[in-house]
Order: structure tokens, then C-alpha cells, then sequence
């Protein structure tokens, strides 16, 4: 049979199909536990551009345009938040710094971050002599498209989630540690002993940081009871006399896994004051030592897009997601209320590069071993009573906050303590 | 407690921040070739000739008496006196030329002219294309009027100007009793010359 044949058979018997039941699934109205409903034309109106653009197409076809509309949608909209993002970085690092930042390109500097993209694209790309030539290629390649694949399964808004998974945050934790991999690559194929080294920082520091990171949501995990991110996005519906969100991060639990998730993303994105694998003042550039051009460029994309990624996960299992924070304000979409939590998070990472200095290889391995992974197994047992202690009402909703809030401060403070005592009042001798 | 350092740092950040958007004493960047930062009065970087009156060349003070040639360590200054045409020295310069890029700015011309007729300039932007004519000064770019010596410096101008004028005073007093005034009494008494 000739290939030609082939196809024209799958083709037909594809076409052929009935399609009908899937896509029903796909477009019949979600229906929220909280009841809300979904009437805003500006609600849907992602949606009804994408199938203004698709609907004249037949049914099976339809899907996949509408997939392809997705991922071409999120690489364009996450590049470009990219791009502006490291302009933002440079502009805010400088006010806190007391100077402009770059303003020379375009109006007051916008026009930064295609200037910096023409000149990653003209530079020369070196791959050393006894390189591998493949592995040195696929480095970034993989770390991008592991970075990207990641973005699948957050919702941007109440319509707006690539592919619902069911168990989406495992997913996305799997994907995202596939990353090390990728940084490992890039290491090896440098064949470059100081690249080699830097690698294997960086990998210890990535698998330190993967324990945390995990143990910080489970609590989140358990409160929704669902591993789908729609499904963490729907039990933080609603508001507590129309003030007052059920958002996760208000739960001691809660507070305590965000504070935990948000240092580990840190280190998993590779952020001050955890950014050791490529510390640009001191070590020449970890991993990427022999990467130049538009290959550097790519691992600069995907670590953005790492923090990213984390970031939306962060606003998806603790601060309600797609959620608005009032319900007088919910008439605003919610991709908007998204984006602005996306943001200010991500203002946060700026923030905190601004302010604090480098941490040393050891100071980094103790605070993920000896004090984050400990409070993030504490905080295991707080989120399973504050799971089990749902129906208490009244007067037992006291000693239920008194009792988490012990559970959540009080082993900090132990562990602070133990940690201030041996290392915090340090002296230096020769400084 | 621990992490109460990280919230200090964090706030000094912060200030910093917005302080930079409305504090001038935070914010104290100079976008330097759009705003030209006043120099200091001391600074000097290379000699230029200070001409009296309107005309660039008729006024200069410069008599062409060659003793910032003579002194000049890197011997960057190279003078040729001007003559009329029946061969007398008409107290000009005719050729004055100075090389920037051998000047090592250390102002011994200006201590050692006795007619305050070579100050040092202020004037820093001189990059040429062209190393070799593009560096040598000549008489017409060293001229730079009495006007523009107050401007880049007001003190030492201002001392100048009262030295030259006590001077003139002196001559004039020595022309008006002709005869009797010896003209070592008009000149201010020498130092003491070194014991070598």
C-alpha cells in the first residue's frame, strides 16, 4: 500500500469519525460549584475570537485549529511578557539602584528588548571543538520546550485552559523538573570542565529545591481535593460576605505552603538570591559558559519563562487563581484579574533581586534541607488538620485558627531560632 | 526573628525605589550629553591664548616671546614670531601651534608667561577623526576671548585682571613723570634667586 494510499484511508476513516461527543464535552457550559454563571460577553470573548477564526471549519479539524490557536496564543503572548519582562527587570533595578535603567532605545527605552533580541540573533554561534555538537544543540531546545509544555495546563481565566488535565499539577511539577535534565545536557555536551561543575551545582541545587517546592502545595492538594488545577481554581470560589476570598493563601496551611512554594520557585527558576548555577559575578556563567548567540538567548527565554510558569501556578493553587480578590470587582474578566496576579508576583521576583545579596553553596543546600523541607513536612500535618477540622463552627472556629497558627509559627520560630543561634550574629574577621 | 532582616532589606528597597522617582538626591544621574555638568572651577585640561577686545588675532596677548616653548617639558608649543616687512618682530605670533595630544596639562606655560596671555582651558570634547591634524592647535582654535576666560574661571580671571591693571596703572605713572622713575622701581621686586 503507498503511503499516499495510506493517508487518504486514515484521512477518510478519521473523517468518518463521530467527533461529535468530544467536542460536545469540550463546548458544553462548565458548570461551577459555586455557582456562578457565566454571562460576561468580555468573559467569552477569547473564545469567540478563536472560533471566529475557526468555526468555518469542519468538526475534527476545528479541534486541532483550536489547539494550534492555543499554543501559538501562549508563546506569543508569554514571549512577548518576556521581552518585557527583562526590560521591567532593568528599569526597576535601576530606580532601586537610583539611575534610569536604559532609556536610549525607542521611547524612554521600550524598544530595549528588540534591540538586545537583534543583537542575541547577529552574534556568532560558537560550539566548541570537542563539543557534542547534537547534545550542545538540544540543550536549549529541550529546556525551552520543557519550559513551555508547562504552561498547558494553567488557567488563564474561567474559559481559558489549554488542556484539563486531571492531574495537571503533577503534570506540571513533572515537566517542570524535567528542566534539570536539560541543564545537565547543556553542561555535558560543553565539554568544558568548569561547565561540567557548574552543571552539577546547579543540579543539586534544582533536586534540593524539587522536595520543598512539591511538599509546599500537598496541603493545597488536600484542602481542594482534586489534583486538576480547575479543580484547585473552582474550591476557591466565593467569598466570605463579599469581602473575604477563600483563597488558599488566607488558610494558615495555605500561607505557610505559599511562602515556602515562592522560596523554592526561587531556587527552581534560577532567581536571586539562589541564582549560583549562572552567577554572573563570580563564576563566568555556570551551564552556559559555552553557549553564545541565540542559544544563550534561549536559555535567558526559558528561564524567564520558568518563573513564569511558577509564578501562574503560585497564583492558580494559593491566591485563587483566575479569581477576583472582591465580589463587587468580578464584573472584570477574570484572564485580567489573572494577568494582574501573574504580574504582581512576578514584580515580587524583581523585587526581591533588587534587594538580596547571593546566597553560598552551603548556606543555600542547609536552608533547603535543614529548614525548609522540615517546616514544608509540618505544614503537611497543618493542612491535614485544618482538612479534617472543615465542619467546625462557631466557637471551635477559635481553637481551629488557634491551633493551626500554633502549628504554622511555632515550629518557624523553633527553627528560626535553632538556625539564628548558630550562624545569624556572624562576625567577620577580615572584612 | 528570622526574616525580620529580609522585611528591613526589602523596605530600604522600596524607599529607594519610589524615592528615585520624586527625590533629586536619590535620583542624581547626569545624562551627561544632554545635560552638560557644570565643571569645577579648578578643573584644566589644555592651554589656550586669551585675546583682549573683539578681534581673535589682533587681540591676543600673546608677544611671541617663546619662553612657554622654552619651559615646556614635552615641548608641545611650537611659535614662530611674526615680523613686518621690514623685519622687526611686531610682538605677534605668527604661528602658535600646540599639539594636544603630546600637552600633558601640567600648566607650566601658564605659571611662566609673564603677560598672563596663556590660561588653561576647560574644553574637554576633542575627539577627532583625524589623529594627526585633527590634535594640533592652531593660533585661530587657541584664541578664546577674555569673556570666555571669566566664565570657566571667575577667581582666577578676576585676580588677572587686577594684576593687569595695577600693571597698567604703573606704566601709565611711570610715562607721566617721564624722566626720574627708574624702571626698576616699576617693576614688582624679584624673588630672591635660588641658591643652586
Amino acid at each position: 500500500m503507498s503511503p499516499a494510499v495510506w493517508f487518504g484511508e486514515v484521512g477518510a476513516s478519521l473523517l468518518a469519525m463521530d467527533w461529535t461527543p468530544a467536542i460536545a464535552s469540550k463546548l458544553a457550559p462548565t458548570v461551577f460549584p459555586t455557582g456562578q454563571t457565566e454571562s460576561a460577553f468580555a468573559e467569552r470573548l477569547p473564545l469567540l475570537l478563536r472560533d471566529a477564526v475557526t468555526g468555518s471549519l469542519p468538526e475534527p479539524w476545528r479541534w486541532l485549529a483550536n489547539s494550534l490557536i492555543a499554543i501559538v496564543a501562549i508563546i506569543v503572548i508569554f514571549a512577548s511578557l518576556f521581552a518585557l519582562l527583562t526590560l521591567a527587570e532593568r528599569k526597576i533595578l535601576g530606580r532601586v539602584q537610583n539611575r534610569p535603567g536604559p532609556n536610549r532605545t525607542g521611547w524612554g527605552g521600550i524598544l530595549q528588548p528588540l534591540a538586545d533580541g537583534i543583537k542575541m540573533l547577529t552574534k556568532e554561534d560558537i560550539v566548541p571543538a570537542a563539543a557534542d555538537r547534537l547534545l550542545h544543540f538540544l540543550a536549549p531546545v529541550v529546556l525551552l520546550a520543557l519550559s513551555i509544555v508547562t504552561f498547558a495546563v494553567i488557567p488563564y481565566g474561567r474559559h481559558l485552559v489549554p488542556v484539563e488535565l486531571d492531574a495537571a499539577v503533577l503534570y506540571f511539577f513533572a515537566a517542570g523538573a524535567a528542566t534539570e535534565l536539560a541543564i545537565f545536557m547543556a553542561g555535558w555536551a560543553s565539554r568544558n570542565k568548569y561547565s561540567l561543575l557548574a552543571a552539577m551545582r546547579a543540579l543539586a541545587q534544582l533536586i534540593s529545591y524539587e522536595l520543598p517546592l512539591l511538599l509546599a502545595f500537598v496541603p493545597v492538594v488536600m484542602l481542594a481535593g482534586s489534583l486538576a488545577t480547575t479543580g484547585i481554581v473552582a474550591a476557591q470560589g466565593g467569598w466570605l460576605g463579599g469581602v473575604l476570598p477563600h483563597w488558599h493563601v488566607l488558610t494558615p496551611p495555605g500561607f505557610a505552603g505559599f511562602v515556602i512554594f515562592m522560596i523554592a520557585a526561587l531556587a527552581e527558576s534560577n532567581r536571586s538570591p539562589f541564582d549560583l548555577p549562572e552567577a554572573e559575578s563570580e563564576l563566568i556563567a555556570g551551564h552556559l559558559t559555552e553557549y553564545s548567540g541565540f542559544k544563550y538567548a534561549l536559555f535567558f527565554m526559558a528561564e524567564y519563562l520558568g518563573m513564569c510558569a511558577l509564578s501562574g501556578m503560585a497564583v492558580t493553587l494559593f491566591l485563587g487563581g483566575w479569581h477576583a480578590p472582591l465580589a463587587a470587582l468580578e464584573f472584570i474578566p477574570s484572564y485580567v484579574w489573572f494577568a494582574v496576579k501573574l504580574l504582581a508576583l512576578l514584580l515580587g521576583f524583581i523585587w526581591i533581586r533588587a534587594t538580596f545579596p547571593r546566597l553560598r553553596i552551603d548556606q543555600l543546600t542547609r536552608l533547603a534541607w535543614k529548614f525548609l523541607v522540615p517546616l514544608a513536612l509540618i505544614n503537611l500535618l497543618t493542612g491535614g488538620f485544618w482538612v479534617l477540622t472543615t465542619h467546625w463552627t462557631g466557637g471551635m472556629l477559635v481553637v481551629r485558627w488557634a491551633i493551626a497558627l500554633v502549628l504554622v509559627v511555632g515550629p518557624f520560630l523553633a527553627l528560626g531560632r535553632q538556625f539564628q543561634a548558630r550562624y545569624a550574629p556572624r562576625t567577620y574577621r577580615y572584612a | 526573628m528570622l526574616g525580620t532582616g529580609l522585611l528591613k532589606g526589602l523596605a530600604v528597597t522600596a524607599k529607594n525605589f519610589v524615592g528615585s522617582f520624586h527625590d533629586p538626591k536619590r535620583y542624581t544621574t547626569v545624562e551627561y550629553p544632554e545635560q552638560p555638568t557644570k565643571l569645577p572651577e579648578n578643573y584644566r585640561n589644555f592651554p589656550f591664548l586669551v585675546f583682549d577686545g573683539e578681534q581673535p588675532i589682533d587681540g591676543l596677548r600673546c608677544v611671541a616671546c617663546k619662553i612657554c616653548e622654552a619651559e615646556c617639558p614635552p615641548q608641545c608649543i611650537y611659535i614662530i614670531p611674526d615680523r613686518d616687512e621690514k623685519g622687526r618682530p611686531t610682538k605677534k605670533p605668527k604661528v602658535f601651534d600646540l599639539d594636544v595630544s603630546v600637552c600633558m596639562s601640567c600648566q607650566i606655560c601658564v605659571e611662566v608667561c609673564p603677560f598672563d596671555a596663556i590660561k588653561m582651558d576647560q574644553h574637554f570634547e576633542i575627539a577627532t577623526a583625524d589623529r594627526f591634524n585633527g590634535l594640533l592647535l592652531h593660533r585661530e582654535d587657541l584664541a578664546k576671548s577674555d569673556a570666555y576666560y571669566h566664565s570657566i574661571h571667575p577667581t582666577e580671571a578676576a585676580q588677572v585682571d587686577e594684576i593687569l591693571a595695577e600693571a597698567k596703572r604703573k606704566a601709565e605713572a611711570k610715562a607721566k613723570p617721564a624722566a626720574p622713575a627708574a624702571p626698576a622701581a616699576v617693576k614688582p621686586p624679584e624673588p630672591p634667586a635660588p641658591a643652586v
